[in-house]
């Protein structure tokens, strides 16, 4: 059930074999400000260190939580994964090859949804699986795009701009769109972070159906713990930054199809999630002293 | 069960009651009243005395006004041309030098929109030019053009530029952040994130800008067809000439009325392109 922290694990130089995404060493550094104009304005600033010598290893078709602190440098993580954002030292490989840039192959869910507002919820997956792949018949295109309509539950509300829906179904057509592309990882960013607990919930028991329809590897960030625990393979949590480390990985034992009311039967859930809640009642008390003491 | 028969009676009751309580019918009525209290104070103000000699009053005003809107197409030269030709003459202007700003403003505001670089060097000369009163520009404009004609369109032109130019840079480097990573995680073209993201994020933005430059146009041009000759400006100096004042009312009347029409069409724009933004 508990892992040792990888990154003393010295056998991680070598990758092993069968995972699909291979975090080696990652460091992600923002630079400050620096050089003759800065120091003259007096505006110079130290470098950053957001997250520090990261390794992870992640299998095919695992759902995978990352969990912390705020500020702990999740989210830069994330972005390096997809690509958006360059990494500093040390590499992520998919499927064996370095990650230089974003591409098709990782499908984006963001926190605020962005969707585009002035096209319609089927036109927001046309924009995507036209730009993935020009070349789609039309024929083949609009049965993808029908299908994840389908997948989300949406159907009927194909033709409606953004601003007509609910934050819920907003995020549902962001999940559409990254899983239209068909893509070989799913990476989502505080997917439910802006939705009140009751959709939450509900987006939540979604998730879980549609990752049993399609068992795609996912990583997520998250701050909640029963969503970490009824969603997730592993739980991966982070330290508090700068210089953010992953402490700890849980592995989470239940069996699927999982539902909220079943999982807290199982006897490995209250450890688990005493476990989480004492990892981050000490990150984020540590957070609030370096806060007042600083 | 009760509660439920009675919810319809107090429904019909509210909207019997919203009729005379609505926000709308009571502004319209205000309005109405101050219009009669004003046109009432002019009346018995111009018929007494109380303003300067020659303040025609507001019932030969009015009667003016219905005059030239029931003739607005006639011609007697230059000097005497119904109001509806100098209400073409000036939208014609208008027209051009507007449409010609906007079709520098949009595509050059968009490249200096786009880079960050771009954006820096030319903000000193916008910023510099803006601020410039649009009549300035009238002698340098019948210098460089010898023609009264080309320099009214060169100053609509070169005052509505800058509102246009302005916003869509503005709206273009401040498209949000998770467009243009959406864009860049599918891995869109440059050309197509510009085409598919980029433009429509900013069309706001631009709707705007083009709706503060044909207000402004429409500013300038009364104001630059004072020295051209023809148009709506040279119609009022020409009154001004004749001392007709009430000729003069109406025609800034008419000038209001078409400024808000063509603010009105604007309006609309922005609305239908907004799609539950705010600006």
């Amino acid at each position: 059930m508990r892992l040792a922290p990888v990154n003393s694990v010295a056998s991680l130089d070598q990758p092993s074999a069968s995972s699909q995404l291979s975090v080696r060493h990652v460091t992600k550094v923002f630079p400050g400000k620096k050089g003759l104009f800065n120091k003259l304005s007096g505006k110079t600033s130290r470098d950053f260190v957001a997250v520090e010598n990261i390794s992870l290893d992640i299998e095919p078709n695992t759902f995978v939580t990352i969990i912390g602190p705020s500020g702990c440098g999740k989210s830069t993580l994330l972005n390096m994964i997809a690509g958006l954002s360059p990494i500093s030292g040390g590499e992520i490989l998919l499927n064996g090859v370095p990650i230089t840039g974003p591409g098709p192959d990782r499908g984006m869910v963001f926190q605020n949804y962005a969707l585009m507002p002035w096209m319609t919820v089927e036109e927001n997956l046309r924009f995507a699986v036209e730009t993935v792949d020009p070349k789609t018949s039309p024929k083949k295109r609009d049965r993808i795009l029908k299908e994840h309509i389908q997948l989300v539950g949406l159907t009927g509300a194909e033709r409606k701009h953004p601003h007509e829906l609910s934050g819920g179904m907003r995020q549902r057509v962001g999940i559409a769109r990254a899983l239209a592309i068909n893509p070989q990882i799913l990476l989502m960013d505080e997917p439910f972070g802006a939705l009140d607990a009751l959709t939450r919930g509900f987006l939540q028991d979604e998730i879980e159906r549609i990752w049993e329809q399609q068992r795609k590897t996912v990583i997520m960030i998250t701050h909640s713990i029963e969503e970490a625990l009824l969603l997730s393979d592993r739980i991966v949590m982070m330290t508090r930054g700068p210089a953010a480390r992953i402490d700890e990985i849980l592995e989470v034992p239940f069996p699927r199809p999982r539902n909220r009311e079943t999982i807290e039967q199982h006897p490995a859930y209250h450890a688990l999630k005493a476990e989480m809640e004492s990892h981050l009642f000490r990150e984020t008390r540590a957070v609030e002293a370096a806060r007042v003491g600083g | 069960m009760a509660v439920t028969n009675a919810t319809p009676g107090l429904v019909t009751n509210e909207r019997q009651e919203s009729l005379l309580q609505n926000e709308n019918v009571q502004a319209f009525g205000l309005f109405m009243l101050s219009l009669g209290l004003f046109l009432l104070f002019w009346e018995v103000g111009a018929r007494a005395g109380w303003f300067v000699k020659g303040v025609p009053t507001a019932s030969e005003t009015l009667k003016e006004f219905w005059w030239w809107v029931t003739n607005p197409f006639y011609n007697n030269g230059p000097n005497d041309l119904g109001i509806g030709w100098n209400l073409l003459i000036s939208l014609r202007r208008v027209a051009i030098g507007y449409i010609l700003a906007s079709l520098v403003a949009v595509p050059l505001g968009i490249l200096i929109g786009i880079s960050p670089v771009a954006y820096k060097a030319f903000n000193p000369y916008v910023q510099l030019l803006k601020p410039v009163s649009p009549l300035a520009w009238l002698p340098l404009g019948l210098y460089l053009l010898r023609d009264s004609e080309k320099t009214g369109v060169f100053i609509i032109f070169i005052s509505s530029i800058w509102p246009t130019l302005i916003n869509t840079a503005f709206g273009v480097a401040s498209v949000d952040k998770d467009y243009l990573d959406v864009a860049n995680t599918l891995g869109a073209s440059r050309l197509r994130t510009i085409v598919k993201v980029i433009i429509p994020a900013a069309l706001p933005n631009i709707v705007s800008g083009l709706r503060i430059s044909m207000g402004i146009a429409w500013l300038v041009i009364v104001a630059a067809e004072m020295l051209l000759g023809t148009g709506l400006g040279y119609f009022i100096w020409n009154e001004w000439n004749n001392l007709s004042i009430a000729n003069i009312l109406v025609a800034i009347f008419i000038i209001g009325l078409v400024g808000l029409l063509l603010d009105s069409l604007f309006a609309a724009l922005e609305k239908f392109v907004a799609f539950g933004r705010n600006s």
